[in-house]
């Protein structure tokens, strides 16, 4: 198929259709507001419904009941608004019900403002409403990428009955790049014979429901999500890295910043420095593994991110303890540029190459 | 031997955990009759919220989902535009429908969403232990206004089914009790309509039932009953507010 020059929001919105995507239920926040636009022009051409909630906890809870319904779906967003979507995706959790999240974020706390930042990562691999519950969290770099998740994300919903969140910030959401649709790789999913569909008076009621009140049906119930976690921490996994083996520093940056991250390494090895690069592409399962493969004789690793450090935990449960972990942040919208990475690098190096 | 009565087949066979006297047992039963009677059994979705009747997706004979405190005619709203051919309800007690969920039900409405809502108003929080709801009368004690509610203080009770009335999409809203024999058959009645009001396409409806909880109240359930009569029907007036095309 030829490439097509789209923005990151609209790509998004394209690329859900291409999944078969029908419902989406949204409000209007910057820097993702593109995407609700395009979804209310597109998706009634394909069939499908798009429906402007009077608010995020409105909107995610539309999710829920159209989740439920068996469709496929989805809903997005920007940081503050996320933060009213969190009731909505615990329960969706609890309930075990597939769909595709979308946090395109911009700084915060509170109203923040309306540039890229990545100061969501807690909440969206912490789980930021209530209970133990976990979903498989993308951070795509480009916009190719960004629709190639889109696509695989709305199957890892399906598969494993739970939502997915796609992270993403202003910068990706707001660039434009040439991209493909690609064939995506098809799995086995289940079938939905739990959905609300009405019985047709052919089989006993299904319901959707995320309420245990005994403790032991509760337990139990988290037990069998905790397995469910398991798998999805095994096997969805996903990172990309560079050079690690045998590298000096190791940089440590996921989305936007890691192709800042890239253009730093480039100017860095020009200079004859040995750097190398670990850009999860998993939030959520973190890929704690790739860490492992670090040259031994490594002098430290930097996490960069758009916050005040949030990765870094995870970075630091990584390395555990083996390697020197610093960080470098810029907040409030500001980017990181490569020559501020290339001298917290040369810091580590401590003069000596 | 001629069968004379018979449990609803739009109800399941498990045992309620309602209290002694409580009148969400007779609204579950209504709603049941009015499924099971209009044939729409098997092809209702019922959203059941948070509060007293958090079971309902166990006692409904038909496909259920539970919902977020108030957050019911959203999740209705999902489920009717997945599937417009499915009858879909919400039943809700009033701290679900009149407190937490009042931008839901508002905008449910404003959409003219065709779904159905049963709105249970027992002037309290039930399921909670009897903190005071938005419906809560004037002087009504409750375990968050131990020394009755006051209008200064908390405003007065709000009326869900004149406010809901103002509201073009609305198309049925009516307001019945079901303390005497005769309510009862009313409420029905009115259930009965608003259900048909989905079912030929005419926007959103909306009955409210005014209902009893003798264990917050503090009640007997005779008591209850009058209490109900002699304090909540003069405040909360029965009858209709609105039929389809009433404002065109
Ligand atoms: C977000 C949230 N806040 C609070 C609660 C606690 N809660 C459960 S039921 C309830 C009140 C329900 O009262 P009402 O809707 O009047 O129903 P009733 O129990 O009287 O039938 C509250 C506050 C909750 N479940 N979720
Ligand atoms: S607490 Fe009140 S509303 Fe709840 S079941 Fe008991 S009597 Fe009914």
């Amino acid at each position: 198929m030829a490439k097509v020059l789209m923005k990151g929001n609209e790509a998004i919105g394209a690329a859900a259709i291409a999944a078969g995507c029908k419902y989406f239920f949204g409000y209007p926040i910057t820097p993702q507001s593109e995407l609700p636009e395009y979804m209310s022009r597109e998706l009634p051409k394909a069939g499908g419904v798009f429906l402007q909630a009077e608010s995020e906890v409105a909107a995610i809870n539309m999710v829920y009941g159209a989740a439920g319904a068996g469709a496929r779906v989805m809903t997005s967003s920007s940081s503050p608004g996320m933060s009213l979507k969190q009731e909505g995706i615990s329960y969706l959790a609890g309930a075990e019900l597939p769909c595709l999240l979308v946090n395109i974020m911009r700084g915060g706390p509170g109203l923040g403002s309306i540039q890229p930042s990545q100061t969501d990562y807690f909440q969206a691999t912490r789980g930021g409403g209530n209970g133990d519950y976990r979903m498989v969290v993308f951070a795509p770099s480009n916009v190719q990428e960004l629709v190639d998740l889109i696509i695989e994300g709305f199957d890892i919903a399906d598969q494993y009955r739970n939502p997915v969140m796609i992270l993403g910030d202003g910068m990706i959401g707001q660039m434009m790049e040439p991209i493909e649709f690609k064939a995506p790789i098809k799995r086995e999913l289940p079938v939905k014979d739990w959905a609300t569909v009405g019985t047709g008076g052919k089989r006993k009621p299904n319901i959707i429901n995320s309420l245990y009140i005994a403790a032991e049906a509760l337990e139990e119930h988290n037990i069998k999500l905790q397995a469910k976690y398991k798998t999805m921490n095994e096997t969805e996994q996903r990172v990309e890295s560079y050079n690690i083996e045998d590298a000096d520093v190791v940089i440590a940056a996921y989305g936007t910043t890691s192709r800042i991250a890239k253009t730093a390494i480039a100017k860095l090895e020009k200079e004859g420095y040995k750097v190398g690069l670990i850009r999860p592409i998993t939030l959520w399962p973190y890929p704690y593994n790739e860490f492992k493969k670090i040259n031994p004789n490594c002098k430290g690793i930097l996490t960069v991110e758009m916050n005040n450090g949030q990765m870094i935990d995870d970075v630091k449960i990584a390395v555990e303890g083996k390697f020197p972990v610093s960080f470098y942040g810029r907040t409030g919208g500001m980017i990181p540029t490569p020559d501020e990475i290339v001298e917290n690098v040369k810091k580590i190096y401590g003069g000596e190459k | 031997m001629t069968v004379v009565f018979e449990k609803t087949k739009g109800l399941t066979d498990v045992q309620t955990h309602y209290c002694p006297g409580c009148t969400h047992g007779i609204i579950h039963r209504l709603v049941g009759e009015v499924l099971e009677e209009l044939g729409i059994l098997d092809n209702a979705i019922g959203v059941a919220p948070v509060g007293c009747s958090v079971f309902a997706y166990n006692y409904f004979n038909c496909d259920m989902q539970q919902a977020a405190h108030g957050r019911a005619p959203a999740v209705a709203t999902g489920i009717k535009r997945v599937h417009p051919e499915n009858f879909v309800f919400t039943y809700q007690g009033d701290g679900d429908l009149a407190s937490i969920g009042t931008a839901e039900i508002v905008h449910v409405a404003h959409r003219g969403e065709k779904i159905s809502t049963i709105f249970v108003n027992n002037a309290i929080y039930g399921m909670t232990g009897g903190q005071m709801a938005p419906t809560t009368l004037i002087g009504q004690k409750a375990t968050t206004a131990p020394f009755g509610r006051t209008e200064e203080h908390s405003g007065r009770p709000i009326k869900i089914s004149e406010m809901l009335s103002t509201i073009h999409g609305a198309a049925f809203v009516e307001r019945v009790a079901v303390n005497t024999p005769a309510n009862i058959r009313k409420a029905k009645k009115a259930i009965k309509e608003c259900f048909q009001i989905q079912l030929d396409g005419k926007g959103f409806g909306i009955v409210e039932v005014l209902s009893t909880c003798p264990t917050n109240w503090g009640l007997t359930a005779p008591e209850s009953m009058k209490w109900l009569e002699e304090n909540m029907i003069p405040y909360y007036p029965l009858g209709n507010f609105r039929r389809p095309g009433e404002d065109e």
